[in-house]
């Protein structure tokens, strides 16, 4: 087993850096919550505004409606709302740029 | 020790190919000759009957694709004797002369003017005798590059991408270094990602055919219009966290490792080149896993996030999955658990030796969950309507 203190495990996740999105990796509640940049194994923090379950996704960035969501380096997808920073991402307010009939209403 | 300089062990075949297992098959050429191929395979434990819904009336691509994926099944080095079992003689020929090439045992009945009861006999004589043939086949020393290893993930979720998939890449890079070959596929959950693996290609020639595989797949997905919130990505997918497909498929993607792509295969083609070869695929999981066996791959690594329990009958599939949710609560189905990863308890190398192990342990005789808990899902791809 390696070796990190488990009190060290992160509460979310990105990526990489400039990504706009960080992935909870487990429940998040609003306020500040503790991530790493997996990219770069960079610390960082952020502050959350919506409940975010395991696996779930929240902005790093505001955007706004018709603006690209870049995670993974690339674009995930195209803003439906305007997101603001700490906000839950997910297909209420994100989706695909190849497919625009895929989404929910 | 490091997971590289294991024995591992198998069947060389008469053509010379590596299985992990010695099945004997009862292949049922049409949904017809499902019954019988059932009876046989319960009149002779041990032998495994593959029903399937098709068979019939199919045309053109379709039929070669039907064709081809029967062969290539009753082909796997994983299967020891085949006993080949259609409703007419002429279709039941061309799949026996498929599989004897590969010069294993193989033996074809037809039902018409036999009857159920006398192909049963005649077919349970003959099974008998495959399996106890089969049986004194011992394993024998092999190595890591004669192991066809294929890999496509399921019900995926952002743990897919951040921790199973990565933990795949690692063993898929070590076996294509060890000079293994490996499949992948899953044509439409490249979206978006489509010009990464574009640019893994090893030339122009491949490149092309990549694209063209790819665009035509999207092309026929498109051409229907339909709202594809649910479908791609599924309902498991979005419950998981996953909001695109573009964003499913970066986590699909994250497994294939960081090898050149050798070579751009149509469904249920046998690879030629050694190393990362793209299939084009349904994304379903028994379809795609189904067409990987046909192609001769013989042990399959599955990244699940949400916990797709999928297997199949001749190729052993491996699960791993980097949800801790899904580990605890779907523990029968996991062969490993690499949720460590997303605590930062375990480094993406460290993953790797282990599942390195994990699938060294199945090779060399180990069952997988999925073959303990009986998922022999074998499905077949239908590309368009019989006539």
């Amino acid at each position: 087993m390696a070796g990190s203190d488990p009190q060290e495990a992160p509460q979310f996740l990105v990526h990489r850096d400039g990504d706009h999105v960080g992935v909870a990796v487990t429940d998040l509640e609003p306020g500040p919550v503790k991530g790493a940049v997996l990219a770069t194994n960079r610390d960082i923090s952020a502050e959350v505004r919506h409940a975010v379950p395991l696996g779930h996704k929240f902005a790093l960035a505001d955007r706004a409606a018709g603006d690209d969501v870049i995670e993974y380096g690339v674009r995930i997808g195209v803003a439906t709302a305007a997101i603001a920073r700490g906000d839950y991402v997910h297909v209420h307010n994100l989706r695909s740029a190849r497919w625009p009939q895929s989404q929910s209403n | 020790m490091a997971a590289e300089s294991k024995q591992l062990t198998g069947f060389r075949r008469p053509n010379g190919a590596v299985g992990i297992r010695n099945r004997v098959v009862i292949l049922p050429v049409d949904d017809l000759s499902n019954a019988s191929c059932e009876a046989i395979a319960s009149v002779v434990p041990g032998t495994l009957a593959l029903p399937h819904a098709y068979g019939r009336l199919q045309f053109g691509a379709d039929l070669d694709l039907t064709f081809r994926t029967l062969i290539g099944t009753g082909a796997n080095p994983n299967v020891a004797a085949v006993l080949v079992v259609g409703i007419e003689p002429a279709w039941t020929d061309r799949v026996v002369e498929g599989i004897a090439a590969t010069g294993k045992p193989v033996e074809g009945l037809s039902i018409e003017r036999n009857g159920d009861f006398r192909t049963i006999e005649a077919g349970a004589r003959r099974a008998a005798q495959f399996l106890q043939d089969a049986s004194e086949i011992a394993r024998q020393p092999v190595e890591r590059s004669e192991i066809m290893l294929s890999i496509k993930c399921g019900e995926s979720d952002t743990t897919t991408g951040l921790g199973s998939s990565p933990t795949t890449s690692q063993v898929v890079d070590r076996h294509v270094a060890a000079g293994g070959t490996v499949l992948f596929g899953e044509t439409s959950e490249l979206t978006g990602g489509e010009d990464q693996i574009a640019a893994r290609c090893i030339d122009d020639e491949v490149r092309k055919k990549f694209l063209h595989l790819f665009e035509s797949y999207l092309d026929r997905i498109e051409r229907e219009g339909a709202n594809l919130l649910g479908s791609q990505p599924t309902q498991g997918n979005i419950r998981g966290g996953l909001s695109t497909i573009e964003e499913k498929a970066q986590g699909n993607i994250a497994k294939t490792g960081t090898v050149p792509v050798v070579d751009a295969l149509g469904p249920a083609e046998a690879p030629v080149r050694q190393g990362l070869n793209f299939m084009d695929t349904s994304s379903a999981a028994a379809e795609c896993v189904t067409l990987m066996a046909a192609a001769g791959a013989v042990v399959h690594l599955f990244p699940t996030g949400q916990g797709n329990i999928i297997g199949n009958p001749i190729e052993p599939v491996i699960k791993l999955t980097a949800n801790p949710l899904t580990a605890r609560t779907m523990s029968e189905h996991i062969d490993f658990d690499c949720s460590g990863v997303l605590r930062r308890e375990l480094t993406l190398a460290e993953a790797g030796d282990r599942l390195m192990e994990v699938m060294d342990r199945t090779v060399n005789g180990r069952y997988t969950c999925a073959e303990v808990l009986g998922h022999r899902e074998f499905v077949l791809t239908k590309l368009y309507p019989s006539a």
